[in-house]
C-alpha cells in the first residue's frame, strides 16, 4: 500500500520532469524560428540592406548548391581536419610539457616568466609569424590551432600536478618508487579528471586559431570561405559559411562533452 | 644486535620564514621482532620519525641504521602505513593492493593469491574488485594495512592504524594485526595518541616531549601483558598499574590538558 503511493509520487515528479523539458525544448524551437522568420521578413521588405545581411533563403539556397556540386563538403572536411588536429596537437603538447615541468623544479622555476609572457601573448598575433617559418599551408593553419591552446593547456595541467595531495607519493616512496613511477601511479591518474577538463576549453580555442589561420592564408576551409565571400561581396556565401561553423563547432563541443562524462567515468 | 638504530636524529623543517625544529637528539633501537610504541601530544614529531624511518625524508643531523646500514641504502622493503589510508581512489581495492609489487617489479600470479589470501584474513575478499569509496573507513585502513603487509616487509611503520575506528572494530583489529605481527615476527614501531593501545600492543612505549620533539621517558611493558593478545591485555590486572604510570607521566607534562589529545 505504502509502496505503491511511494511509486505514485514518484510518477508524478518524473511527469513533472517531463513537463519542464518540453516546455524549454518548446521555447528553445520557437526563439529559433522566430529569429529566422524576422530575418526573412525583414530582408524581404528591406528593412535591412539583403545586400549585406541576406536572408535564410539565399543562405539556405547556397548551402544547398555547394553541397550539390561537392565543393562545400572539402571545405567543410578541410576545417574539421585542421580544427581536430590542431586541437589534438595542442592539448597533447600542453600536457606534455606540463609533465616536463614537473620532472624538475628548477626546470619549471627557470621556465616560469617565458610561460608567462607566452600565456599573456594574444596567440593569434603569431600567425603571419608562424606563415613565414611553416609556409602558406595548412601546416600553418594546424600550428594557428595548437599554439592557442598549448600554454594554458600547460599552465593548468602543471598546477593541477602540483595540487596532487603529496602524501599519494609518500606511499610509493615509501616502496621505494621512482619519479617516473610516482608521475604514472599517482600524479597523472590523479590530475586525469583536470586535463579532461582542459579538453572543453581547447576545443573553442582551436576553432578561433584555424579561423583566423585561413583568414591569413588558406585556399580551402569555412575560414576561408568567409574572406573570400567578403572579398568578393557575396554575404549570403558568409553566413551560410558561419552557420556551418556554429553547427560543426557545437557538434565537436558536444562530443568532446560526451567524451569527458565517458573518461570521467572509466578512469575514476 | 639491534635491528633499527636511531643516533642523534634531529630534524628541521625549513620555509622562507624560518624553521621548526621538530626532533632534536633522538636515540632509540629496536631489536628484530621487537614492537614499540611512540606516544605523546599532537605535533611533537611523531609522524616526522616515521617519514625519518621509511626512507622518505632525510634528516638534518643524526643517522638511521637498519640492519647496521644506512636507511637511504638499504634495501629491505618497509611496510609504511600513513595517517591516513591513502588509498588511490581510481584503483580497485585489490590493485591497491598490488601496487607495491608492481613498483619492486614482483607481480606474479603468486603475489596476486598471496594478496587475496590477506584480504580474505582481515574480511575483505567480497570487496577485492570495489573502488575505496565504496568501503568504510575501517575497511579502508584494513586494505591499507594489507597493501603495506603484502610486500613482506621486514619493519613496518604504523602512524595511527587505527585512530579512525570505532572502538569495538578497532579492538578486533588490534588483535588482528598484532596476530600477524607475531606470526611474521616483524618489526614494528606503532604511532599512537592512545595509552591502552600502546600497552596492549608494544613491547616498549617511548614517551615523547613537544618543543621539539624528544624522547621523555621510556616504559617497558611487563613480560606477562607481552604475550596476550592486546583484548586481553586490557583486562588483566597488570595493565591498570602501567596505564596509571604513563597517565601521570603524560599528566605531568601538559598540565593544562586533560590527557587525552583530539586530533
Ligand atoms: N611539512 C612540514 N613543514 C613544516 N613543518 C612541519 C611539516 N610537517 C610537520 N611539521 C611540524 O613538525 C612538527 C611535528 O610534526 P608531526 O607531523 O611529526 O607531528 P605528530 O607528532 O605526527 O602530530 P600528530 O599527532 O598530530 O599527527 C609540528 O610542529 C609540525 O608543525
Ligand atoms: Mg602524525
Amino acid at each position: 500500500m505504502k509502496a505503491k503511493s511511494d511509486q505514485h509520487l514518484f510518477e508524478a515528479y518524473k511527469n513533472s520532469l517531463k513537463r519542464e523539458k518540453r516546455i524549454v525544448i518548446s521555447w528553445q524551437l520557437s526563439i529559433l524560428i522566430i529569429f529566422f522568420v524576422l530575418w526573412e521578413i525583414a530582408s524581404k521588405f528591406y528593412w535591412i540592406d539583403p545586400l549585406l545581411f541576406s536572408s535564410p533563403s539565399r543562405v539556405g539556397n547556397v548551402l544547398v548548391e555547394k553541397f550539390a556540386d561537392g565543393s562545400m563538403f572539402t571545405h567543410v572536411q578541410v576545417t574539421l581536419f585542421e580544427t581536430l588536429l590542431g586541437f589534438l596537437i595542442g592539448t597533447i603538447a600542453g600536457i606534455l610539457i606540463a609533465s616536463a615541468l614537473w620532472s624538475s623544479a628548477r626546470f619549471s622555476k627557470i621556465m616560469d616568466p617565458y610561460l608567462v609572457i607566452m600565456n599573456a601573448m594574444p596567440k593569434v598575433a603569431l600567425g603571419p609569424i608562424i606563415i613565414v617559418a611553416l609556409g602558406p599551408g595548412y601546416i600553418s593553419i594546424i600550428a594557428m590551432g595548437a599554439i592557442i591552446s598549448v600554454i594554458i593547456t600547460t599552465l593548468v595541467v602543471y598546477s593541477a600536478f602540483n595540487e596532487v595531495d603529496p602524501n599519494y607519493e609518500k606511499v610509493l616512496k615509501s616502496f621505494g618508487a621512482t619519479r617516473w613511477q610516482c608521475f604514472k601511479e599517482a600524479v597523472f591518474p590523479a590530475t586525469l579528471p583536470a586535463m579532461i577538463s582542459t579538453l572543453k576549453v581547447n576545443v573553442g580555442l582551436s576553432w578561433v586559431g584555424v579561423i583566423v589561420g585561413e583568414f591569413l592564408v588558406s585556399k580551402q576551409g569555412l575560414g576561408y570561405l568567409i574572406i573570400y565571400g567578403f572579398q568578393v561581396f557575396d554575404f549570403s556565401l558568409v553566413m551560410s559559411s558561419l552557420a556551418l561553423i556554429a553547427i560543426f563547432a557545437a557538434i565537436m563541443y558536444k562530443i568532446v562533452e560526451k567524451l569527458e562524462a565517458w573518461l570521467i567515468k572509466h578512469s575514476t | 644486535m639491534s635491528f633499527l638504530t636511531l643516533d642523534h636524529v634531529t630534524h628541521h623543517y625549513f620555509s622562507k620564514n624560518g624553521y621548526t625544529k621538530a626532533l632534536e637528539d633522538i636515540s632509540l633501537s629496536v631489536g628484530e621482532g621487537e614492537f614499540i610504541a611512540l606516544l605523546g601530544p599532537s605535533g611533537c614529531g611523531k609522524s616526522t620519525i616515521l617519514s625519518i624511518i621509511a626512507g622518505i625524508m632525510k634528516q638534518t643531523k643524526g643517522s638511521v641504521l637498519l640492519q647496521n646500514e644506512a636507511i637511504t641504502d638499504s634495501e629491505l622493503p618497509i611496510g609504511y602505513m600513513l595517517q591516513q589510508d591513502y588509498l588511490f581512489p581510481w584503483k580497485t581495492i585489490i590493485d591497491n593492493v598490488l601496487i607495491g609489487p608492481k613498483i619492486y617489479k614482483k607481480e606474479a600470479p603468486a603475489v596476486k593469491e598471496k594478496a587475496l589470501e590477506l584480504l580474505d584474513e582481515v574480511g575483505l575478499a567480497h570487496v577485492s574488485d570495489a573502488y575505496p569509496d565504496a568501503l568504510s573507513g575501517g575497511m579502508r585502513q584494513r586494505a591499507a594495512l594489507v597493501r603495506t603487509l603484502i610486500n613482506d616487509p621486514k619493519i613496518l611503520l604504523l602512524d595511527e592504524p587505527f585512530s579512525a575506528l570505532d572502538y569495538q572494530t578497532k579492538l578486533k583489529l588490534e588483535d588482528l594485526v598484532s596476530q600477524l605481527l607475531k606470526t611474521y615476527y616483524k618489526t614494528t614501531v606503532l604511532v599512537t595518541h592512545d595509552i591502552g593501545e600502546a600497552i596492549a600492543m608494544s613491547d616498549r612505549i617511548f614517551i615523547m616531549n613537544a618543543d621539539p620533539g624528544s624522547i621523555a621517558k621510556v616504559f617497558e611493558v611487563p613480560v606477562e601483558l607481552r604475550n596476550e593478545t592486546p583484548f586481553l591485555v586490557r583486562r588483566h590486572p597488570k595493565y591498570q598499574i602501567i596505564f596509571d604510570k604513563i597517565w601521570k607521566e603524560l599528566d605531568e607534562r601538559a598540565p593544562d590538558s586533560e590527557g587525552a589529545e583530539a586530533t
